[in-house]
């Protein structure tokens, strides 16, 4: 009896050191950022591609007040409701106070300047693919927005999934960094690193396990909406029947073929499109009639 | 046997039932909404086939269909949207909640659809270039409402 305690004992402490070493939330250095120069222009088609505004902005904000990084919009899901923090320059409320390596930490590896893992709410599970030339000039981009001084609204978030630490767990399971489209057309590399590593369509058009992780093998075939209401359409090529103009013009003016428009967060995203070249656009059309 | 014939009955009830609905189900109110939404679509995809150059400009037709628009835009659509036709409350509504709890935002977003169907109108007729300027304006009409009151797809 005495044996089998301490056996137990010392598997309980295996498992702990196990779940504290693949759990440690993972950071990038000043060291790694050292031989970049940031290019704040660049950074703003980062931003545009990103789609950081759509989520990022004061509920209901317009046009030029979108670049007011302010947070405070609900999302709901199976897990809770998450709240947008201030991503503004303001050093106390936002993040102006943040190095260039918080920064990028935060963006690449969903861990923030305190060493907290993010929920997955916040796309990381994208932007782990986007490169590093790309973070840095999307820092100096953002320094030059509005501050904001709207203090951070807490997530809704219930027991076990409001433990931090677990989200260790889910990005071991979870968080991957290869390519789910195989290809070596520059076109349709573009369009993948578009779709991959900024635009996170997939986080709204891919269904989800039990767990939140994406379903990679039902890539964009749609999804239940978050909000418990209809569903998220698919956008691959069988189910969507459009042509890559068709895409391309949706991405730019938000008509669909039937001219019908673009609705809810969907018009978020195609401001944002419409901000990109017409090259990147095609490239994301290219990508998605390759799926 | 009485017991079957009375399971009978019901099940034929349920089938006339069933049948009924699916003949003449729907709420009116979501059908003449969409068919409004319709009419829009189908007016607006000749202006924009032209535009888009799918189709070659006439001026005529431009011209009459985005007459159209603005007719269609200026009815007076209050008895389309009763209370209790939202999104998960009547079949086939992706009507937002907010669109009766908003303070009338949705009544404004309409206004701004007409005047700008108003403004596409008058331009339209005038060549392909004063045509692909003005339907910018009307689509971001249309955008904006449904950005803020449509649900995603049933």
């Amino acid at each position: 009896m005495g044996r089998l305690f301490r056996w137990a004992v010392f598997l309980a402490l295996i498992g702990g050191i196990v779940f504290w070493v693949t759990t440690i939330p993972e950071t990038v250095s000043e060291e790694e950022l050292a031989s970049l120069s940031s290019d704040a222009a660049a950074g703003e088609s980062v931003f545009n591609a990103s789609g950081c505004a759509s989520c990022h902005k004061a509920p209901k904000a317009e046009d030029d007040a979108k670049l007011t990084l302010a947070g405070g919009q609900s999302f709901p899901s199976p897990f809770g409701t998450f709240k947008a923090p201030n991503i503004s320059s303001d050093p106390e409320h936002g993040i102006g106070g943040w190095s260039q390596a918080e920064f990028v930490t935060a963006v690449l590896k969903g861990t923030s300047p305190e060493g907290q893992h993010y929920f997955p709410a916040f796309p990381y599970t994208t932007y782990n693919k986007m490169t590093l030339q790309d973070a840095v000039n999307l820092h100096a981009y953002m320094q030059t927005l509005p501050a904001d001084a709207t203090p951070n609204q807490p997530h809704d978030v219930g027991f076990p999934f409001n433990i931090r630490r677990n989200l260790g767990g889910w990005k071991f399971l979870f968080l991957k960094d290869d390519w789910v489209l195989q290809t070596d057309d520059p076109q349709l590399v573009r369009g993948r690193y578009l779709v991959e590593a900024m635009g996170h369509c997939a986080e709204c058009h891919t269904a989800r396990n039990q767990l939140g992780g994406l379903d990679t093998s039902a890539w964009m075939q749609g999804a239940p909406d978050p909000s418990g209401k209809g569903r998220v359409p698919a956008i691959t090529p069988d189910k969507l029947g459009w042509n890559a103009a068709d895409i391309a013009e949706y991405l730019t003016s938000g008509f669909t073929p039937e001219f019908d428009t673009a609705g809810g967060h969907m018009v978020d995203v195609i401001e944002n499109t419409a901000k990109l070249t017409e090259e990147d656009r095609d490239a994301i059309a290219a990508y998605l009639l390759a799926l | 046997m009485r017991r079957s014939t009375i399971s009978l009955t019901a099940l034929t009830l349920a089938i006339g039932t069933v049948a009924f609905a699916g003949g003449h189900g729907g709420n009116p109110a979501v059908k003449a909404r969409n068919a409004h939404m319709g009419l829009y679509g189908f007016n607006l995809g000749i202006l924009g086939d032209m535009a888009k150059g799918t189709t070659e400009y006439n001026a005529e037709a431009a011209s009459s269909a985005a007459k159209n628009l603005a007719t269609l835009a200026a009815l007076d659509q209050s008895a389309y949207w009763p209370e209790g036709t939202a999104q998960g409350e009547v079949e086939g509504s992706r009507a937002k909640a907010e669109i009766w709890t908003d303070g009338g935002g949705a009544f404004e977003k309409g206004k701004d659809m007409a005047v700008a169907a108003a403004a596409l109108a008058d331009v339209a007729g005038n060549g392909l270039e004063a045509l692909q300027a003005g339907i910018g304006p009307a689509g971001a009409a249309c955008g904006a409402c449904h950005k803020a009151y449509r649900g995603p797809k049933n």
